[in-house]
Order: C-alpha cells, then structure tokens, then sequence
C-alpha cells in the first residue's frame, strides 16, 4: 500500500471538511474493498476519512412504516438487528449473507452502495424495495442512485448517511454464491409493497451492474408465487458472460432465484 | 506518521508507525506478536483473524487508525498462563491442524463462532461459520471437529466460572 493519511472524523460535517482538504482523498467505511484495493496498489488516496466511529451514522430505526439504516451500520449488526428481523427480516437475512462474519463485522450498508460492486447484496435490495439513499446534500431515489459498474449517482465528497427502506407486505432475497469467492453470481431480491406493486432487482447479473426484471415483476404482480415464473425465459441480453458462468446461464439463474426468493418471502 | 494507543492482550502499548500500517503489522512487526499471520495478503484467507473489542475481525484489512483505542486479542493472549484456552485444546486433541499455518485464524474465529451461537452448534453452521477461513492442508474435517468439541468445553467452563 502506498503512504496515506488517516483521519477518524467525528461527525458527517467533519469527515466533509477532512475530505475537501484531502488532494486526492476518498471515504473509509469499513474498509472491506477499499484497503484490500489500497494493497494491490490499485487506489492510492492521498487520504482517507474514516466514517466508521461516527455516532449518528450507525443505527438501525424502525418507526411505522418506515426502516432506515444508518449508512455506518455493519452487515452484523443490521443482520443481528431484532427489531429489523421482525419488521423486514429479508434484508436482516440478506445482511447475514454477506462475505464471511469477519467482512461482516466491519462492513457497511453506505459502503457497499457507494462502492456499487456489480455483484454486491444491498444494491439488490435498495432497487427492488425502492428505497431512498439520504446523503449529506440530498435524497436520492434508488432508480437515480445507480450507474453502472461501481458508479453511483454520489458527487465527489458527498457522504451517504441513511438507507431509509418503505416496509413491504412481502419480500425476499435468494443468491447463488460462487463456491470459491462466495460472491453472489447472481442474486434475486423480490418484494411486493403494500400498495401491491411488484419490484424485482438481480445483482451479479447485468453488465450494467444491479438491474430490475420487469418479465418477473409483471408475472409475480398477477401471480404471488413461485410456480408463476415457470414458464418465464428471461433475455440474456446486457447480461455478463465471463469464466464464472456464460450469460444464458445467468439469465436462468435469476429465474431459478427469484423463484427461490419468492418462495423465502411467503 | 501516527502515535497508536491500544490495549493488546490486556497490555496497554503504544507505536509511531506510518498511517498505511495494518494492524496485523503493528502486531507482528512492532510488537513482535508473530502469532497472527499473513496467508493471502488479498483479504480472503482469515489466518490474521484477531478480536477488536470482542469482534474476530481480518488484522490485515484494518489501518492502524482504525484501531487506535482498541481492545485488541490475538492467539497468544488466549490462554490462561500454561493452561489452554478450550479451543486450544480441542484443536490439540482432534489433531485439528497439519501445517498449522492457518490455525491461528481459524482459533480466533472459532472462539468467536462459539461465542455467538453458544453449545448451538452443529457441523453444517462450523462448516458455514468458517467461510471467512482457509485451510490450505483441506484439513477442515478435524477442524470441524475441534470446534464441535471445544463448544461443550467452552460452556462446561462458562458455567464453573
């Protein structure tokens, strides 16, 4: 790893002004991409701001119909969250299945949506709940929040703080892991809101990075089961084709998962 | 350059080290604490798995930064003088080890798998549990097996104390 320098900010104003004074500085929030990035030499910031320790970004809230997880929460402790896993425990389950418990104790839910990894968990579940990403300037809509492989809607400096989530009457999430990395090689989050719309995401999928299926979305909005995909081919176009799995291969495997992830949601 | 403070198998230590140290780093090369190793150098391996306030996390995926004002516990702050910690035994007794290079990590996060699930424990969830761990040798059966047997230990010795 090239020299940097540390800074432990102490609120969401501080870290903003660590950062603006930072050449070249980028945001630590759990560190469990970007300093094994840092060690291959392949991100060398001048700074880095660590989020980790600051009070009003780490929580988990629950009130009425809305759940919000603040953006320095870890996977452990959203997962390990009571109130969450009995209000939205899909997202609970998807927390707990992300890496191994070590990545699990210091990663973030901010993290991970803004490092945007096309094969990441939480992008799955922010899009198909139509959650809202609250950062230090501004609310973002999940559909505006992704770009693309690793790119997000977020300007230079801006700093997520909360992931707020509108409770759905039913929801689920089933992944493919890759049997080396563990990387989901697809992941299906499925959820149905209480208004009855149906909104269905796929990580590790497209080359685009996470991405709805509307095919799915319209069968399962007629038809709240598994069974009801049966018939349902899903297109291979835009979809990655790489040494872990060919496109069309993919492309069934999100099938094969939101039916799974159907099935979890009840 | 950044003075750390840590507390280190219950010892109060201090270090002026550059800000890109791991800890894994200030462990094994400034306090000399060569227990904890380095496997993968990629994050994936888990042989430099430590606990941080109580959490058996990866030591080479954390600045020192990040743990200044911690409370760190590494392999060699497990046992009580010349008596093994139960993991320690259980994994001496099933022969849960060959090279031994990956026995450390697999210590640490064993105890802390035990520490969460309690005498819950069946092969499947040590199976599932040790992802975050890799043992070279293959020999994960007796590991396996070493946790299991070190879960009852462990609640045997909750309760006496």
């Amino acid at each position: 790893m090239y020299e940097t320098h540390y800074h432990r900010a102490s609120s969401v104003e501080d870290a903003a002004a660590l950062f603006a004074k930072g050449s070249d500085a980028k945001f630590l929030a759990g560190g469990q991409t970007l300093l094994p990035v840092m060690k291959q030499r392949l991100a060398a910031p001048t700074d880095v701001v660590d989020l980790a320790k600051i009070p009003a970004m780490i929580g988990v809230e629950v009130s009425g119909d809305t759940v919000t997880i603040k953006a320095a929460t870890t996977h452990y402790d959203v997962a390990t969250n009571t109130a969450l896993q009995k209000t939205l425990p899909a997202l609970a389950h998807l927390a707990g299945m992300i890496g191994d418990p070590a990545v699990r104790y210091r990663g973030t839910i901010g993290g991970s949506l803004a490092n945007n990894d096309p094969a990441a968990d939480y992008p799955a579940a922010v899009l198909a709940l139509n959650a809202t990403v609250k950062t230090n300037k501004r609310s973002i809509s999940a559909e505006d929040f992704f770009k693309g492989l690793f790119t997000t809607a977020l300007e230079d400096g801006e700093i997520i703080t909360a992931v707020s989530f509108p409770v759905p009457a039913k929801a689920g999430y089933a992944k493919f892991r890759h049997p080396a990395s563990r990387f989901a090689l697809t992941g299906v989050f499925v959820a149905k809101s209480k208004s009855g719309d149906v909104r269905v995401a796929a990580t590790g999928a497209s080359q685009n990075g996470v991405m709805r299926v509307p095919s799915i979305e319209q069968a399962l909005k007629a038809n709240w089961s598994a069974s009801a995909l049966d018939g349902i081919k899903v297109s291979a176009d835009g979809l990655m084709s790489d040494i872990h799995g060919a496109a069309d291969y993919r492309a069934n495997l999100i099938k094969v998962m939101a039916q799974r992830a159907v099935t979890e949601a009840g | 350059m950044s003075t750390i403070k840590l507390t280190v198998n219950g010892r109060a230590v201090s270090a002026d080290v550059e800000d890109r140290t791991l800890l894994v780093h200030l462990l094994r090369d400034h306090l000399n604490l060569t227990g904890t190793h380095v496997g993968c150098d990629t994050s994936q391996c888990g042989a430099c798995v430590v606990h941080v306030d109580g959490r058996a996390v990866k030591s080479c995926t954390m600045l020192v930064g990040e743990a200044n004002g911690a409370n760190v516990t590494t392999i060699e702050g497990i046992s009580k003088g010349e008596e093994l910690h139960p993991m320690q035994a259980a994994f001496r007794d099933n022969h849960g080890l060959q090279c031994g290079y990956c026995t450390p990590g697999m210590i640490m996060s064993a105890i802390d798998i035990v520490n969460r699930h309690g005498g819950n424990l069946d092969e499947d969830t040590v199976r599932h549990e040790l992802e975050g761990n890799i043992c070279r040798c293959t020999g994960y059966h007796n590991i396996v097996k070493s946790v299991l047997d070190a879960a009852g230990r462990m609640k045997v010795s909750a309760a006496a104390e």
